[in-house]
């Protein structure tokens, strides 16, 4: 059992800030979506968590299973178990894929025994086209064919927890459920826990989340369960925003609470 | 002639001004010839007399030269191999390689130059090859000299009508160690290319100097050098293309890219155009920088370490240049000397 703790995470980025006091909390096989406009500090809270360069954390802390996460380079929290599929994946010209795999495990300290048998495995199993395992990192890859090749990579890597920063963008709908039916598959197979950052709600027809997390202006303004999705899908963003009350969740139920509740 | 200086424009970045041309006594390389009986002799006709510089002039009073005829529709099945090894302090070696490729005929050279790390010696090599009518001659230059030799190298290599020529260099040794190219596409529809890869490392200084001169109409010509520094190594890459007046309807493309991979090492890319002529398609690119910081994080988020992860982005750059080798046998070796030199990087 695993547990990212991500605790009053501000950040920001060029002197700006963009991210003020996140808290989120996802263990093994949760999914947990955190939906939000453009600008709302998607991809500033998944380049933070994964340490990308040029992101300065004002305040707050992030740890996996209790090791501090802020503390460690990228490549250490990647050993440590975190791993951030991206949104754009780079090019890297001339870097082969199963090279990449081969010294990504290698770093583990894992056997690279049958990486062969399991990459024609998961290929077929996420659609990826076996042919470019041997081709150059997603250099002239569809958009469709990038997001297969980086869920593979979470396929291969088992980590414990996985960050897709908006898996949806730039893919067909069946490279879309043929992905997210993979990472799915993960949070049973391997207890993967699941952070998805996404501006749409297609994402969540197939892969089923835990909690729906609304972040706006770099804050997380609602939390709730997949009925948070639809009151989002009803009454856009706007009601989100700005200074406006937070939305009626629909009641789960008379808690002490509700029935001490002022009007 | 005289001695040339940093002021000549041809010499310009160059470490010229720190040659003391008598501190070394002219000799003759140790030079074996493989795969070449049959071709190795006299050619009558591939011009030679071009003296563009001093050193053009000294190689032709102290040459010793390689020559290699390939009679007119004939396919050198084999690589003919040439090597130039230098084993003593303070000469001066002058090796001349003269390749007559017949028409319609088909052949690879290699030639390499070798020097012990210890070996303080001047080499000034040069090429002269003709490409006849329809002719595909494929060079490759491998320079493994140590790091205490010198090298002021030139090649001339011209291609007449509808000939193929490929020109291929990797340059991992040498204290200062330059080359200048003149690639000629002299005959409607021949074509050139030229492809290098150069990786200089502790105080090494590599310079290319290349010149794309088309002179008939319907030539090609394309160009790929990539260069890394690293240490406090520097290296300069000069580029012309000139098409002339007659050279109408012709392509030629000019790609240059550098990685300097430490902060004391110094790379430069001198990319020129000279157009005479309308109707023509060119196009050069040139880049000086660190290794993509995209790049590196793409690796490093999959849990590999910095310096492999730069070690792949480099490999991964070289490659390009390294799978189009005429001799494809020898890029294994030659990227493992690439990756050695990685790991000894200072930090």
């Amino acid at each position: 059992m695993s547990t990212l703790e991500i605790r009053n995470l501000s950040a920001a980025v060029g002197g700006k800030q963009i991210l003020n006091g996140i808290d989120l909390t996802v263990s093994s096989g949760e999914v947990h979506v955190v939906m939000g406009p453009n600008g709302a500090g998607k991809s500033t809270l998944s380049a933070v968590v994964m340490g990308k360069p040029g992101y300065e954390v004002l305040e707050g802390t992030v740890t996996l299973d209790g090791v501090d996460v802020l503390a460690l380079p990228a490549w250490q929290r990647a050993q440590a178990g975190l791993h951030l599929v991206m949104q754009y994946p780079t090019e890297v010209p001339g870097v082969l894929l199963a090279a990449v795999l081969v010294q990504a495990l290698v770093a583990r300290g894992a056997s690279t025994d049958g990486l062969d048998a399991r990459l024609a495995t998961e290929s077929t199993r996420i659609g990826f086209d076996a042919g470019l395992l041997h081709r150059a990192l997603n250099v002239d890859l569809s958009g469709g064919e990038k997001k297969r090749n980086e869920t593979l990579q979470l396929a291969v890597l088992e980590p414990k927890i996985a960050i897709l920063d908006e898996l949806d963008s730039g893919l067909d709908i069946d490279a879309l459920r043929d992905c997210a039916r993979r990472v799915e598959d993960a949070t049973n197979e391997t207890g993967l826990g699941v952070l998805a950052i996404t501006h749409y709600n297609r994402l969540l027809a197939e892969l089923r989340p835990d909690r729906v997390h609304i972040l706006v202006k770099g804050r997380i303004v609602a939390s709730g369960g997949p009925e948070l999705a639809d009151v989002l899908e009803r009454d856009g963003y706007a009601a989100f925003s700005g200074d406006e009350p937070e939305p009626e969740v629909p009641p789960r139920g008379g808690s002490l609470e509700d029935l001490f509740r002022l009007p | 002639m005289a001695m040339p200086t940093v002021g000549d424009e041809v010499w310009r970045y160059s470490r010229i001004g720190e040659l003391d041309i008598d501190a070394y006594r002219p000799a003759a390389a140790t030079t074996t010839v493989h795969g070449g009986d049959g071709y190795l002799g006299i050619a009558g006709e591939v011009e030679t007399g071009v003296v563009h510089d001093l050193f053009d002039e000294l190689n032709l009073a102290f040459h010793e030269a390689v020559v290699l005829t390939v009679p007119k529709g004939t396919v050198v099945a084999e690589p003919i191999v040439v090597t130039h090894t230098v084993g003593d302090d303070g000469v001066a070696v002058f090796p001349r390689l003269i390749v007559d490729v017949g028409e319609n005929s088909e052949v690879t050279i290699v030639e390499r130059l070798r020097s012990g790390d210890g070996i303080e010696a001047l080499v000034v090599p040069r090429l002269y090859l003709r490409a006849r009518q329809a002719s595909r001659v494929s060079y490759l230059a491998v320079q493994q000299l140590g790091v205490r030799t010198w090298q002021l190298g030139n090649q001339y290599a011209i291609g007449e009508r509808d000939s193929t020529t490929q020109l291929a260099t990797v340059a991992l040794g040498g204290d200062y160690a330059r080359v200048r190219t003149e690639a000629i596409v002299a005959g409607q529809g021949a074509t050139t290319r030229q492809i290098a890869l150069y990786f200089a490392d502790g105080t090494q200084m590599h310079d290319f100097r290349t010149k794309q001169d088309h002179a008939a109409p319907k030539t090609n010509s394309d160009l790929l050098f990539k260069g890394a520094v690293q240490d406090h190594a520097r290296s300069v890459y000069t580029g012309l293309i000139h098409i002339r007046k007659q050279a109408k309807g012709s392509v030629a493309f000019q790609t240059n890219r550098n990685l300097t991979l430490s902060e004391g090492a110094w790379a430069e890319s001198v990319p020129n155009l000279e157009i005479e002529t309308n109707d023509v398609k060119c196009s050069h690119a040139s880049t000086v920088g660190p290794i993509d910081d995209e790049q590196r994080f793409y690796l490093e988020s999959r849990g590999i370490p910095p310096d492999v992860a730069e070690r792949l982005v480099v490999l991964g750059f070289f490659d390009e240049v390294l799978g189009q080798l005429p001799v494809g046998a020898m890029a294994g070796g030659l990227r493992a000397q690439v990756q050695a030199k990685l790991e000894r990087r200072l930090p």
